[in-house]
């Protein structure tokens, strides 16, 4: 019996030093903290991706408690709704922002454009970039090891292993940004998120010339220019031998994408505009055909888009007028019809037209 | 040309070795040691071997295959290995289902829960070899009598116990211990086996010399340090000595279990530090421990401090002084 | 013998060609000179479409201090001076030149003559080896005329010739060595008066005792040079192996250079190039290119013009094999694999090497058993295992603490991993990263100072 007191008296003893040293351990180390940061920090996310800039949600909720002015402060998961639900908290003016998704700019599929080499190293589109070209003709394009798919937090983007590039989840794409940071291609862009997740974008970002472009993929961009001519919003500007569709101009009219000649322009969550338009020269391929040999009215209208010893000539040939491989001179140059269809491309080559 | 060229970054050679042949290599270099404890304790032994071999692959490869999913890696021979030094650490008359719990514990427990070779802090075969000598502390240590038995005073203890219970480490003769001729756990008991394996691995150049010799080395110097402080003749000032380096797991562990890739540091200077720990803790653990032996104790608690070894301990930098 | 103290491997040496005596390879009908073969600015060119160029004439001009002067390698018409595939399919500035037979510069000497006597003094031979745009032939392409402008408050005190071509496969080094030593030497006396030393060592690997015992005898006569043999042990080719090899000497991680040991390095056909350059005035436009490999026909030593397509030397000897995998750029161990295979000979060109068959791929990776393998090869006392973890996870400040910028990407880490890791692969992404990460740094202080 007295072992027994003794024991539990023993305990009750060390039990309260402990607690006495704890509790002024505590007090010397104490940091003091606005509570207020605990409350924010709960109110994001809490996926810490880094997609605001800071290197978690703790940071995050620092600089938006600290700051007077939260307009610069963005999180990118918790959209507009979690800065608001946070500025409302905190009395402060949200920032406004569109929200947006990851677009993968590039139509490159092993199908529409061909590997060249095998590549060997480590399987890291980072690691391959600062070798070499990749293993197509593309320069640009991407590269397909999955760098971005490594970066996902979010489990939003993934390889199609039947194309081999990577595929958006807009559903779950947080628009974090990571992806874009990761490729070393700069082929991924954020992007402004329509209902539905519909899109219409350039799918391809090689600054190439249109020739080039041809000769290692069948889904670049040209920069033929049809696009931008069409576009009545003034949306799409071609630049560097490329075109670009600005997101905040477009209004999903379509109208580019039915006149791309190289199906560079995707389209997505979105049927293609009736092709009143493309229909009619459709029907009108007999009609052509038989004008082809003639080539009187149906001569084709010609623009020069290159200069140098080897322009490249993009013949716009609304009316078709060569339907087999049928050469012919215009303007002292050479005219090959290069792809057939409904928007056939047709290549002049030679001499300064 | 038909193929298309390979890209890939420099270097474009690969080393002639591999994991398996690496793993293939120290079974070779186990091998001798294994026919020695066949002539010394029968037939017996290749039975624990063979079970203790086919219980780590079949539970690597069940693991693998059920639970942590992922590639099958039983074909790079680690499991073996991993299976022959278990074997190497239990005594012949071992019952059958005490080796496949080792096994278990040294597969499921000590390597895969971790992600498999290479990630493992702790010796597989030794953590099983522990598990089971304090689990059936009976089991693990009746050792069979020699089957040429002419020792009758040692029949079923093993030198260093005996040592330990009062025997005079100069009454043992030192060729017994070099060519097995003792009881012990099955590997452990022909040191001119293992060093006949440690030379293998030399020339193979799968380990280098830092770590088993500075191991016995420390083990050498201890034991003649406290030889002199016991103020023993000028005969046990050697025999002492050489009676510690010989018998027992230590040139088993020195050379077959210290030098396990995983478990030990990444540097020259950081493995020489982890060797005298090792040397240094079994000494201690061998004459004023519990146990008569402590060569696993020692490599076990040295491998809980191999991280904060690599931590601290960096190569010699070129260019800094 | 001699040799480096930290790290390093002995690949298989495969020299194939060692001993092939060098052939000159026949002109070429078209060559390509891009504008960038050298470390530092690209140089501008001077000369446009149509015009007529001699073999030996400047076609393109130093950029700046850190880049070096292109010489035309053949006589002909400008063809192009626009963006050409390079080796890696990467668009490059080059000038296209088509062949119009063979006519030379009349000042350059064509002679074999052997001229010893050099009357020139530091400042003269320093301006003639600028102005025949001389980099580094050894692979680095580090502009020779900045490295013997000796920066003001260092000072040099030896002279160590690399012969030492550690690299497995190429003979281009030994063979210029065996052949032309003493020309060779006379660049080295030419060297030695440019950066004011009495000493030169020239460090030749035990790999090649006829170049050794060659160049011994020959250097009898000349005062203050010394043959080194060296133990066989890759990476001692790298500059920084080679100085500790020869003078016990270490170079301090960056950014320090070997001048701050009092050493400067140059490689055994940079030197013959000197001799060219100061006693002949003759640029340079051709070099020796060793073509080898274990699947082809006839492995070689050729003198080959700048330019010259790359197929060319794969044609000299004998083709391309059916199951060749692989072109590399240099040889097996820092050479760049190539796709496009008319992409031109460069001045760091030393080989071509084809791998053929299984030598081609690499193997499956395995899992990393912690061996420590790669922390023992490695020359400059890394951990390379560490650092391409923490290349994956993108910890930069951590590598950067841990030395990344020492790396000399020598490959000996991947090449002896058991497990066939592409080690290197991230080292290297690593490296570049945290260098891009501290020039960042630097610009971003630069300014506020």
């Amino acid at each position: 019996m007295e072992v027994l007191l003794y024991t539990i008296l023993t305990l009750c003893v060390l039990g309260v030093l402990a607690a006495v040293i704890l509790y002024f351990v505590a007090q010397k180390f104490k940091v003091v903290e606005d509570p207020r940061i605990d409350d924010v920090e709960k109110m994001l996310p809490g996926a810490n991706c880094g997609g605001c800039g800071f290197a978690g949600c703790r940071g995050l909720s620092e600089a938006l408690v600290k700051n007077d002015d939260i307009s610069s402060l963005y999180c990118p998961v918790g959209g507009g709704e979690t800065m608001k639900a946070v500025a409302a908290y905190l009395g402060k003016a949200a920032a406004e922002k569109e929200p947006q998704t990851a677009t993968v700019r590039c139509g490159g599929s092993c199908e529409k454009r061909a590997r060249t080499n095998k590549y060997d190293g480590a399987k890291s589109c980072a690691v391959a970039a600062s070798l070499y070209v990749g293993e197509t003709g593309c320069a640009f394009g991407c590269l397909g090891y999955g760098d971005c798919v490594a970066v996902c937090n979010f489990d939003a983007i993934q390889i199609n292993p039947a194309t081999g590039l990577p595929e958006v989840d807009a559903d779950k794409c947080t628009a974090c940004g990571a992806c874009v940071k990761a490729c070393p291609k700069l082929v991924i862009e954020l992007r402004k998120k329509w209902p539905k997740n519909r899109a219409v974008y350039v799918s391809c970002v090689s600054k190439d010339k249109g020739a080039q472009v041809m000769k290692a993929c069948k889904a670049g961009c040209i920069a033929c220019g049809k696009c931008e001519k069409v576009c009545a919003f003034g949306a799409i500007t071609v630049e560097n031998n490329l075109a670009y569709i600005d997101p905040l101009k477009c209004k999903l009219c379509r109208k580019c994408v039915n006149e791309c000649p190289t199906g560079a322009i995707t389209l997505v969550g979105m049927e293609p505009l009736p092709k009143v338009a493309k229909a009619a020269p459709a029907a009108k391929k007999s009609e052509a055909a038989e004008a082809a040999p003639k080539q009187a009215e149906g001569r084709p209208t010609i623009a020069l888009k290159e200069t140098g010893n080897n322009p490249l000539v993009l013949v716009n040939k609304k009316k078709a007028v060569m339907e087999s491989k049928a050469a012919t001179s215009v303007a002292g140059a050479v005219v090959e019809l290069k792809e057939s269809g409904k928007n056939p491309l047709i290549l002049v080559r030679g001499k300064k037209a | 040309m038909a193929n298309k060229l390979i890209v890939s970054p420099s270097p474009h050679v690969q080393s002639t070795q591999s994991t398996s042949s690496i793993m293939r290599d120290v079974v070779i270099a186990l091998l001798p040691a294994l026919v020695v404890s066949v002539v010394v304790f029968g037939a017996s032994v290749l039975f624990v071997t063979a079970l203790s071999i086919a219980a780590c692959v079949l539970f690597e490869y069940l693991i693998q295959k059920f639970v942590v999913k992922g590639g099958c890696t039983i074909n790079n021979w680690s499991a073996v290995v991993t299976g022959l030094l278990l074997a190497f650490n239990l005594p012949a008359s071992i019952p059958w289902w005490i080796v496949v719990i080792g096994a278990f514990v040294a597969i499921g427990v000590a390597k895969m829960t971790f992600g498999g070779l290479g990630k493992n802090p702790f010796n597989p075969a030794l953590v099983g070899r522990v598990f089971l000598l304090i689990a059936y502390p009976v089991q693990m240590t009746s050792f069979p009598a020699v089957a040429n038995d002419n020792l009758d005073a040692l029949s079923g203890a093993t030198p260093l116990a005996a040592v330990k219970f009062g025997a005079s480490a100069g009454e043992l003769p030192m060729t017994d211990l070099l060519l097995g001729n003792m009881p012990g756990s099955l590997g452990e008991v022909a040191a001119a086996a293992l060093i006949l394996g440690f030379i293998y691995l030399l020339w193979r150049k799968v380990i280098t010399w830092h770590i088993p010799v500075t191991v016995l080395a420390t083990m050498a110097v201890f034991a003649f340090v406290v030889a002199l402080a016991r103020g023993g003749d000028a005969a046990l000032l050697w025999q002492f000595p050489l009676f510690h380096v010989l018998a027992g797991g230590a040139m088993l562990g020195a050379i077959f279990m210290a030098t396990d890739y995983a478990t030990s540091p990444m540097t020259t200077k950081g493995c020489v530090i982890f060797a005298v720990g090792i040397g240094l803790i079994t000494m201690c653990i061998r004459l004023w421990g519990a146990y008569p032996e402590g060569m696993s104790f020692a490599i076990l608690i040295m491998n809980a401090v191999v991280p904060l070894i690599n931590k601290y301990i960096k190569p010699k930098r070129f260019g800094v002084k | 013998m001699k040799t480096f103290p930290i790290g390093g491997v002995h690949p298989q040496e495969n020299k194939l060609s060692r001993a092939k005596a060098i052939e000159v390879l026949p002109l070429p009908e078209v060559v390509q000179i891009p504008l960038g073969q050298h470390i530092g600015a690209p140089a501008t060119a001077i000369v446009a479409k149509g015009d007529k160029v001699l073999t030996g004439q400047k076609i393109a001009e130093a950029t700046g201090f850190m880049s070096a002067n292109i010489h035309s390698p053949i006589s002909g018409t400008v063809q192009s001076v626009d963006m050409q595939l390079n080796g890696q399919g990467l668009r490059q500035m080059m000038i296209t030149i088509k062949r119009e037979g063979d006519e030379w510069v009349e000042t350059i000497d064509r002679s074999t003559e052997i001229k010893r006597a050099c009357e020139l003094d530091s400042a003269a031979i320093i301006a003639a080896i600028k102005e025949a745009g001389i980099v580094g032939m050894g692979g680095a392409t580090f502009p020779t005329q900045v490295k013997l402008s000796i920066p003001p408050g260092k000072k040099a005190e030896c002279l160590i010739i690399n012969g030492v071509e550690c690299e497995p496969y190429l003979t281009s080094d030994h063979r210029t060595m065996l052949e032309l030593g003493e020309e060779m030497l006379i660049g080295v006396e030419i060297l030695m008066k440019a950066i004011g030393v009495e000493k030169a060592y020239v460090g030749i690997e035990n790999n090649k005792p006829d170049a050794i015992a060659h160049l011994t005898k020959l250097a009898a006569d000349f005062k203050g040079v010394e043959i080194v043999p060296l133990k066989v042990m890759y990476p001692q080719g790298g500059e920084k192996q080679l100085i500790t090899a020869i003078t016990g000497r270490q170079v301090p991680p960056p950014p320090a250079l070997p001048i701050d040991v009092g050493a400067v390095v140059c490689n055994a056909s940079t030197t013959y190039a000197v001799y060219r350059a100061v006693q002949k005035n003759m640029p340079l436009i051709e070099r020796v290119v060793t073509i080898t490999g274990k699947g082809l026909k006839e492995p070689k030593n050729l003198l080959t013009r700048m330019g010259t397509p790359i197929s060319a030397l794969i044609e000299a000897a004998g083709g391309l094999p059916e199951d060749a995998g692989k072109v590399i750029n240099g040889g097996p161990m820092m050479g760049r694999a190539m796709i496009n295979l008319d992409s031109p000979v460069t001045k760091g060109c030393s080989g071509i090497t084809v791998m053929s068959g299984k030598d081609a791929e690499r193997k499956e990776i395995g899992q990393c058993m912690k061996c420590a393998k790669c922390v023992t090869a490695c020359p400059m006392g890394l951990e390379p295992y560490w650092l391409a973890k923490m290349a994956k996870k993108q910890n930069w400040e951590a590598m950067e603490e841990q030395m990344i910028t020492s790396c000399i990407e020598c490959g000996c880490c991947q090449s002896t991993c058991p497990a066939y890791l592409p080690l290197l692969d991230w080292v290297r992404l690593g490296k570049q990263t945290v260098m891009g990460l501290i020039r960042a740094r630097m610009a971003a202080q630069a300014p506020k100072k």
